[in-house]
């Protein structure tokens, strides 16, 4: 049971939901992108962007904001369509996703209201993020700095470099989040590339580590809200989530890593998010009248 | 007087971004266990609140750099050229360049200056790589006066840079710090209308010694101090090919892609002289001092002199006023 008010768990929920609807709606009308990961970290999106982060979309570069740096880049449709569920950006602008001379690229760029960091080559974002993170200790600052990986990014040895800096500088502020599908582009990550134990590794580097089923959004918010921010520590939170995470006959496929639905199967992936639409408002709506 | 110079340009930098540090908390230097290399070791003890020691990881050192501009940090992260040019090139490319953060990047003892300590820490292939990301600014200054006066104009530079510096103090080539020296605008150090020299960083002084050696022969040789590379004084190029009857370049980098390319990709398009690009060739270095290297590829003054020659001799422009030498 969640110890964030049910209500406001039903309505990140719903939101993810709809966030999943543009998603699968960009990759299906650009014919391209990365549907896999994307779908796996609606939820982190979700939940950072609605509920944990110090944001303002009218102020998008206010000083005090935190900073989240998308790290896997290329799960860039979820970060795209839940700037403009937040009102960073249009909402139309999804629609030129893919098209000739769009600014919302394949990969984020500042270019969109929103982004921090250009992104798309992998382990780059935590290096990044300690720069960040020790600028606001530096200035005696309290904003906080996220960096969403994937697990099959965890092979960059650069991202080992940036973990040992984080926990030598203390950077008690930084919070890195694994998205921990178990695919990466050629199949399970254990076959492609041995990443366990992950927790150990990161624990030998100075690192809090959590693990959290990262689908399941009361279970973020929870961990996100109950961090410890003076401890000294860099966190990481291994978020264990599904491929393709909402579409059935997607979920835990390697092959839907970049895989663009035909119509028959967007229909499909479209009718199973509406369902699940359907119940949430159900249950809000139910949930208000009590 | 101005020739027994005997401290390095790096040491010039460091000690001018102190200065400069000393007033001013959001500059910041981030090193790669190099603070001794750089020079850095009196700005890491009188300021260390401002400054970052990274350890062996220049991948992460440009990251960390990047985030750090990014948050408004006047950032400069220093360390051998070799390194920053090579292992943490995509994090120039993605993080700093394309992310348009406006970290600036020292690289010491560039070029062939580690001279016997071989091709591993030479690096003769970062001003045509670089020179290729959009946005990323180059200078190589080439004496102390110039380093000093580039370091004030750098902290509030709002683009990318990328500075090459050598290892060892050279000789002077301007007689003090009123250089008039601007990023983006080369020097005519010697007027002429014979042939163009152009050099840049270290190569400079030889180019100004040859030409030098050619006005006594009688030989009108321009000089000019092209310590940009990008963006690089594409004014002061084409009106060298229009008034001048051709061009030597002379860097101490590899002869494909860098100073010699530059010039070359604008005079073939607007202008079109006779050109000689020195430089190193394709191949990995001697084993040798820098001088010993400059000289056996003939990027000192006396190879200068005798290619500018060799060049005017070879489009049978005044044998008599050459002397026919060669």
């Amino acid at each position: 049971m969640t110890k964030e008010n049910p209500l406001k768990i039903l309505e990140l929920q719903l939101q993810a939901e709809k966030i999943r609807e543009k998603v699968v709606d960009m990759i299906f009308s650009s014919k391209s992108g990365h549907i896999g990961g994307s779908l796996s970290s609606v939820d982190i999106n979700t939940a950072l962007y609605f509920h944990i982060m110090n944001i303002d979309p009218e102020n998008a570069m206010k000083e005090d904001r935190d900073r989240f740096i998308l790290s896997k880049g290329h799960s860039v449709e979820a970060l795209y369509a839940v700037l403009a569920a937040r009102g960073f950006i249009r909402d139309s602008l999804l629609e030129t996703y893919g098209q000739f001379n769009s600014v919302l690229e394949g990969h984020p760029t500042k270019n969109v209201p929103g982004v921090e960091h250009n992104s798309g080559a992998l382990g780059h974002g935590l290096s990044v993020g300690v720069g960040m993170a020790i600028a606001a200790k530096m200035d005696n600052r309290s904003y906080r700095t996220y960096v969403l990986m994937g697990d099959g990014e965890q092979g960059e040895g650069s991202v080992y470099e940036a973990a040992m800096s984080a926990s030598h500088y203390k950077l008690d502020n930084l919070i890195a989040i694994i998205d921990r599908n178990e695919l990466q582009i050629s199949g399970n990550t254990e076959e492609v590339m041995m990443l366990e134990p992950i927790r150990e590794r990161w624990e030998a580097f100075g690192w809090e580590v959590y693990d959290v089923d990262g689908n399941n959004i009361g279970t973020l918010v929870d961990n996100f809200a109950s961090l410890d921010f003076s401890n000294k520590k860099p966190k990481l939170i291994i978020a264990h989530t599904i491929k393709g995470c909402g579409i059935s006959f997607m979920e835990s496929l390697a092959s839907w890593h970049h895989g663009v639905v035909n119509e028959k199967q967007y229909e499909e992936a479209i009718s199973e998010i509406n369902e699940r639409i359907k119940n949430l408002r159900a249950k809000i709506t139910e949930y208000e009248k009590r | 007087m101005k020739n027994d110079n005997t401290i390095p340009c790096r040491k010039t930098f460091t000690d001018t971004l102190l200065e400069l540090a000393g007033q001013d908390r959001d500059i910041i230097a981030v090193t790669t266990d190099a603070r001794g290399s750089v020079t850095l070791t009196s700005f890491a003890q009188e300021l260390p609140d401002q400054f970052i020691e990274l350890g062996i990881a220049e991948q992460n050192a440009v990251g960390i750099a990047a985030g750090l501009a990014s948050a408004g940090k006047k950032t400069f992260v220093c360390g051998p050229a070799s390194f920053y040019s090579a292992r943490s090139l995509e994090q120039v490319k993605v993080d700093v360049a394309y992310s348009k953060n406006p970290v600036k990047i020292l690289g010491v003892s560039g070029g062939v200056s580690y001279g016997a300590l071989g091709y591993t820490h030479h690096s003769l292939h970062d001003i045509a790589v670089l020179r290729t990301f959009p946005g990323m600014h180059i200078v190589l200054p080439c004496d102390i006066y110039q380093t000093k006066k580039l370091v004030h104009e750098l902290v509030d530079y709002p683009y990318p840079v990328y500075i090459r510096l050598g290892r060892n103090a050279v000789p002077n080539v301007y007689d003090n710090e009123n250089t008039g020296f601007q990023i983006g605008k080369a020097a005519v150090l010697l007027e002429g209308h014979d042939i163009t020299i152009i050099g840049t960083g270290e190569t400079v002084y030889h180019c100004l010694q040859a030409g030098k050696q050619l006005h006594s022969r009688g030989i009108k040789a321009r000089i000019i101090d092209m310590h940009t590379l990008k963006p690089v004084d594409r004014n002061t190029i084409v009106k060298a090919a229009q008034e001048t009857k051709c061009i030597i370049t002379v860097e101490e980098h590899s002869i494909f892609g860098g100073l010699g390319g530059a010039v070359a990709e604008i005079t073939a398009q607007v202008h079109p002289v006779p050109m000689c690009i020195l430089g190193i060739p394709d191949e990995f270095v001697v084993h040798g001092t820098p001088l010993q290297v400059f000289k056996y590829y003939g990027i000192d003054s006396t190879g200068i002199f005798d290619n500018a020659l060799r060049l005017l001799n070879s489009i049978g422009i005044s044998k008599e006023m050459t002397g026919n030498t060669l």
